[in-house]
């Protein structure tokens, strides 16, 4: 038989002492006096120890014991006052923040002539003229090489017609156009995807900006009517400014931020 | 020749019969001149009635408008000389309010944003309820802050005056109601506790059903809704019986309790037992507001555009009369707004089924307000449109499009002429009923408008939201 079973053996054969319950019920009762002893005694890492276990125990008996007490007497929980006070019936209802009413339309005005903006992204590398156009040969023996194709993002109005071949020397391919640009609220931030009305101003140079390249750094015009914004004198913004923030040829797709 | 005699005799007058919006002829069918226009059938129109004083009236053809000579109108519309003609002839309003172009004041006091504005019934005093848990009460004809009512725990959702104006009583988050005394600008007693949750509205007894304006009702989110006396303090009857958050509580005409709730029933409630007469059920969704036929003339009590002060006793007597007035012979007529983007028209005290579904909106309706003479509904609603419909019927008119952001609130003004609606895009429109357009834009607020509210005697017109200020607009 294995050895430890020999007690449990006997156990079986005899029972137990006579006063074994009663030994086992007055040693239960002492255990809290013999458990306070070891912790005033403990020293060093032990004494840390149990002492740490003994406060989250007590911790948590206080706040099983508030919880009783909070039932037993009935008083309403005082709510705090929160911010963001809304009419009743707009309390059940989540409504996303929406952009706010602009900021005044006459420092704007003021702003746009004196042509200075603060832009969220101040500096951008200047791009190459050759990085910026790829040579087109052309002619019948190929030697012609006044021919530029655009190798950036354009935008180029609903109204565009391209100049007769024989005669256009900037070529702006249609699978660079873009029309649409993903443009972000930068207090609310959230991104709606809004119609470019025009490009207002590409830093690397006036060429740019009037051939339509839209690179990183890019002021454009967007259609901001579906964000419902109104100047204080009543009447309804239809567009603002947005600067580009990424590489359109190199993404696919236009990211912008809003200035607000 | 004869030929001609007699083509320009049979051409110049018309066969038509008078009749008024109940269906009962005036008169017998006569042959008026073509070229009469609505003036000269008002003046027959006061002649057949024998009006001491001349009334202005409105006349409609087959639900339409009759703005030029009945001739032309017969030109347009091709419409056969042989037939009998029926005009609807319906009274206008004696009064005429301007229309508020400009704003007055801009009243800052409030810290934070103003959700609830009301005026007394006599139009003399101004509430409004805030965010920052007081009501404040203002002096119309200085235009400044006169008392400021501290007592609420948290936000003050609504606020309602009692139709004799002598009450003023406020619902908060925290579910607790106050009394104020307006005069003085102190709380009557302490708050009344009851509800367990934020009060969404609150409805007083009219003043013919009972005299010295003692009971109101209110509505919460809890899903009950109580009648409470305010000599007494507490809460006599509990109206439970949803399952949902009731939205809004009106106290009709006749003596019942219209409640409207989230779990898209209305239920009707006699007041001395508290016991459910009916429920009316259709909304697919959250029913957001209610509105009765005769809700203005039961909020301005015995008060009318003539400004008079009525002693206790002559108040009923006068307030019965303006009700039976703007009732009429119909019963009254309930219309409720809902989520589901559509509205319902009932006459509850006829039948539980609805008369008639009003469907348009592309977007909840947060808001819908019978005219003050009952003959039509403005629904507002979160599609930036507020529509127009004939009180009576049902049937869609116009729909007023201008605003570029949800439409919280509509407030029409006491001759019925001029509806008013604030938007989440921070301006106010005023609407011409007569021309279905734009009549004013009011921009000036710079956030959203939460609560608008027109004077009863049409002089003044205020809006409050989230830009914690009061505007006072005046014509």
């Amino acid at each position: 038989m294995p050895q430890g079973d020999y007690i449990e053996q006997h156990r079986k054969r005899h029972g137990r002492r006579f006063d074994h319950y009663e030994r086992l019920r007055k040693k239960e009762a002492r255990a809290s006096h013999k458990h306070s002893t070891m912790a005033q005694k403990s020293l060093g890492i032990k004494g840390k120890m149990i002492a740490k276990k003994n406060y989250s125990e007590k911790a948590l008996m206080k706040k099983t014991l508030k919880m009783h007490e909070e039932s037993s007497s009935r008083r309403k929980a005082d709510e705090n006052v929160r911010e963001g006070a809304v009419p009743a019936y707009l309390l059940d209802r989540e409504e996303t923040t929406r952009a706010k009413v602009l900021s005044n339309t006459i420092k704007q005005k003021r702003k746009e002539k004196a042509g200075k903006w603060e832009v969220p992204l101040p500096k951008v590398r200047p791009v190459a003229e050759d990085e910026m156009f790829r040579v087109i040969r052309s002619g019948k023996r190929k030697t012609k090489q006044w021919k530029r194709m655009v190798t950036k993002a354009t935008f180029v109005g609903p109204a565009f017609t391209r100049k007769p071949p024989k005669y256009e020397r900037f070529i702006r391919p249609s699978g660079l156009r873009f029309t649409k640009a993903h443009v972000t609220h930068p207090e609310l931030k959230c991104t709606f995807c809004l119609e470019i009305i025009g490009v207002k101003k590409n830093p690397n140079g006036p060429m740019y900006t009037s051939l339509g390249v839209m690179t990183r750094g890019t002021i454009v015009e967007v259609n901001v009517s579906e964000l419902g914004l109104v100047t204080p004198a009543g009447k309804v913004v239809w567009g603002k400014y947005a600067q580009v923030t990424n590489n359109p040829e190199n993404d696919g797709c236009i990211n912008a931020v809003l200035l607000v | 020749m004869t030929m001609d005699t007699v083509d320009a005799g049979m051409g110049k007058t018309v066969m038509c019969l008078l009749t008024d919006p109940e269906g009962t002829n005036l008169g017998s069918a006569m042959y008026i001149p073509q070229n009469a226009g609505p003036l000269q059938l008002t003046h027959l129109v006061n002649n057949f009635l024998n009006n001491e004083e001349m009334l202005p009236y409105s006349f409609y053809v087959s639900d339409e408008e009759l703005l030029v000579p009945v001739g032309t109108y017969l030109e347009k519309n091709k419409v056969s000389v042989e037939k009998v003609l029926t005009i609807v002839y319906q009274q206008q309003a004696v009064f005429r309010i301007r229309p508020v172009n400009r704003c007055s004041q801009t009243i800052a006091g409030h810290e934070e944003a103003v959700l609830c504005v009301s005026f007394s019934p006599d139009g003399k005093q101004l509430a409004s309820g805030s965010g920052d848990t007081t009501v404040r009460l203002w002096d119309l004809y200085t235009e400044t802050p006169l008392f400021t009512c501290k007592g609420h725990k948290n936000w003050v959702l609504t606020v309602a005056w009692s139709p004799d104006g002598k009450h003023l009583v406020s619902g908060s988050k925290s579910g607790e109601i106050c009394c104020w005394n307006p005069k003085k600008g102190e709380l009557e007693g302490s708050p009344l506790t009851g509800h367990k949750k934020w009060i969404t509205g609150i409805s007083w007894e009219p003043v013919h059903l009972s005299s010295p304006c003692r009971r109101f009702v209110t509505s919460s989110k809890d899903g009950d809704a109580r009648i409470w006396d305010i000599t007494l303090k507490k809460s006599i009857i509990c109206l439970s019986g949803h399952t949902l958050a009731v939205t809004c509580v009106k106290w009709g005409g006749d003596g019942i309790i219209y409640t409207g709730s989230q779990d898209c029933t209305i239920k009707m409630w006699e007041t001395t037992q508290g016991k459910l007469i009916r429920e009316l059920k259709g909304h697919g969704h959250w029913i957001n507001s209610l509105a009765l036929s005769t809700e203005y003339v039961l909020r301005t009590g015995a008060f009318d555009h003539t400004g008079r002060q009525y002693p206790p006793n002559e108040e009923k007597q006068k307030a019965l009369q303006r009700y039976n007035q703007a009732k009429g012979d119909a019963p009254e007529r309930l219309v409720s707004g809902s989520d589901d983007f559509t509205m319902f028209l009932w006459e509850p005290s006829v039948s539980k089924q609805s008369k008639k579904r009003l469907t348009g909106h592309q977007q909840l309706v947060n808001h819908v307000y019978f005219s003050p003479d009952g003959k039509w509904i403005a629904s507002a609603s979160f599609d930036k449109s507020v529509r127009l419909w004939n009180g009576v019927t049902g049937q869609f008119v116009t729909a007023f499009r201008g605003h570029v952001g949800p439409v919280y609130q509509v407030s029409w003004s006491a001759d019925s002429r001029l509806l008013l609606s604030g938007s989440k895009d921070s301006t106010l429109k005023i609407w011409e009923i007569r021309t279905k357009k734009l009549k004013q834009d009011l921009p000036g607020h710079s956030d959203e408008v939460y609560a608008v509210d027109w004077s009863p005697d049409g002089e003044k017109v205020v809006s409050g939201g989230k830009d914690r200020v009061l505007k006072l607009w005046q014509g």
